[in-house]
């Protein structure tokens, strides 16, 4: 499987391993971005990957396009070669229903289940992080049951608080920031995704796999604490 | 110190951008119009990522609390000292309890507030620029307003001498200023779906012309005129996205892509503006008129790397007139 190279703009290289999402993609997107991550070149700014592709940033003073073209096709030779990055795991613990998921009763109604069940299967599953995008520290996220999948809200909230756990069609999500958005809200973790005072400011990255871990209301604000206290 | 009087209807710290967390989701942010911002530093003496104040469109009132040595770069929107009218793209000292307020804007919509040492806010990820979502960078992650008093950092006194001279010399000295206009030919590389549209579109984002709408701000531009289309409807997969990328969403109506643009879209790339005509964009008002001319991308990035030498060398005429003055 090969890479195609086409500009993005005058600063920037597109690659892209296929255009469907497919695991054998993205698992290319992963060595890509590991080669870039292991070996950048001089004049690299930054990369950023998708689904199917990574953009390459570059400094058109230190390298033109045909160069940086020519020596990012070499690195990537070697994409073969690498090892798909192991995924970590991250266990995010989420406090379903109540005040944190005021939407989990319509997503059990919506399917037919029981909100108790609602939490369970969206608690059992495995979920692969594709990419980080939309807003600071957000992980689109595959690998939902269809089972609890529902459609976004008519009209979107205006004001979603940050850390809320929901769902969207076949997506789940977590929101780091506050922001408005459509959809279905069924709990909140106390884990923040978007950490600006880090070196690596996002909780995941992409080629993560995430377990969520259903916690009570009162292990959900010890852990607040806990972490107030250790950011204080 | 800067007393801020007044907040005005935007005025948010920004330096070249926040580099290395696009990838996390983190934008970009930074000046919307940077060879400004750049030559507005280079004046103060500063470097040219040093932090600035941008000010868009109905200007601030700001009181200095120190002397200062500033330039005013960018769209014109009649600064004044003590109600006196000042000029732009030079350095000028400021006294101590002297008011810099804003009239009628003249042409562009986004000047920059340069003083010498720069806007002292802590760096988050390595950037001084305001996230304004997020609400982190600049001064405390948010647009200035009335009360708010934003520190300076302090100057050299060789340094500040030297500029002193600088904005005292009587001589006709200024820099060469970049031209606004409110009706750009702006140019453009062809994105990587314009095969995707058809025909009369292709043809018409060269030919016809645009209106920018009501709805444009620091992340997008949006463009109003005969709605572009697809030879057929079509998802796509979301990728990463450039500043001056002109996306098309299913109205027709291109949007091009500004400083605070998300990381990645999933909209088809029609064309991408070239880096040296990003500043033309930047300094539209809703209202005015844009076309779109080609440019291949070797052109695009000789031309860039002609601009930089230009600047270089302005940056080369700047210090050796300060040590003329030293």
């Amino acid at each position: 499987m090969s890479f195609t190279f086409t500009p993005l703009g005058d600063q920037a290289i597109m690659i892209e391993a296929g255009n469907e999402i497919t695991e054998e993609v993205q698992q290319q997107i992963r060595k890509a971005a590991a080669l870039l991550e292991g070996r950048p070149p001089v004049w690299m700014v930054e990369s950023i990957p998708a689904f199917t592709t990574i953009a390459v940033f570059y400094n058109p003073l230190a390298v033109l396009y045909d160069e940086a073209k020519s020596a990012l096709e070499e690195l990537l030779q070697h994409a073969s070669e690498v090892p798909v990055p192991e995924p970590r795991i991250v266990e995010i613990p989420v406090c379903y229903g109540g005040e944190f998921g005021p939407d989990l009763e319509f997503v059990a109604q919506h399917n037919g289940l029981t909100a108790e069940e609602v939490v369970a299967i969206h608690s059992a599953g495995d979920y692969a992080v594709s990419m980080i995008g939309f807003a600071p520290g957000f992980p689109f996220i595959s690998g939902m049951s269809e089972k609890i999948a529902a459609p976004r809200r008519e009209s979107p909230r205006l004001r979603i608080p940050e850390r809320t756990v929901g769902i969207a069609g076949i997506q789940t999500g977590v929101y780091p920031i506050e922001t408005p958005g459509g959809w279905q809200l069924i709990g909140r973790t106390p884990l923040r995704l978007f950490r600006p005072e880090q070196e690596m400011p996002s909780l995941l990255k992409a080629g993560d796999t995430i377990k969520f871990r259903r916690i009570s209301e009162q292990e959900y604000y010890e852990w607040e604490e806990h972490h107030d206290a250790e950011d204080s | 110190m800067l007393k801020i009087l007044k907040g005005g209807m935007l005025t948010s710290v920004q330096d070249l951008g926040r580099y290395g967390f696009q990838k996390y989701g983190v934008i970009a942010s930074g000046a919307m119009d940077p060879f400004a911002h750049r030559i507005a530093n280079l004046l103060v003496g500063n470097h040219e990522n040093a932090a600035t104040l941008e000010i868009s469109l109905a200007g601030p009132s700001i009181e200095f609390e120190e002397d200062a040595i500033i330039a005013l770069c960018g769209g014109d929107l009649s600064p004044q000292l003590d109600g006196k009218e000042c000029r732009m793209w030079r350095t000028l000292a400021v006294k101590k309890g002297c008011t810099l307020s804003f009239g009628a804007p003249k042409k562009g919509c986004r000047t920059y507030l340069a003083a010498a040492g720069g806007i002292n806010v802590p760096e988050v990820m390595h950037s001084k620029s305001t996230y304004l979502r997020a609400a982190i960078g600049g001064f405390q992650g948010r647009a200035l307003k009335t009360g708010d008093r934003v520190p300076l950092n302090p100057v050299d006194p060789k340094r500040a001498a030297a500029l002193l001279k600088a904005a005292n010399s009587g001589q006709e000295w200024q820099i060469p200023a970049i031209r606004y206009f409110n009706e750009p030919v702006v140019r453009i590389m062809k994105g990587r779906q314009f095969d995707l549209f058809d025909a009369q579109s292709q043809e018409r984002v060269f030919s016809s012309q645009f209106t920018v709408g009501a709805h444009s701000d620091r992340m997008g531009y949006r463009l109003e005129g005969t709605p572009l289309s697809l030879n057929k409807a079509e998802e796509l997969i979301s990728e990463p996205v450039a500043f001056g990328s002109i996306q098309v969403p299913p109205d027709g109506n291109p949007i091009v892509l500004m400083a605070d643009r998300q990381t990645t879209g999933g909209y088809p790339k029609i064309g991408q503006v070239a880096s040296i005509d990003l500043p033309l964009i930047s300094q539209l008002n809703p209202g005015d008129k844009i076309r779109f001319k080609e440019i291949s991308l070797d052109e695009a990035q000789k031309r860039l790397i002609a601009q930089e030498q230009h600047i270089r060398q302005m940056k080369i005429g700047i210090d050796l007139k300060m040590e003329e003055w030293k």
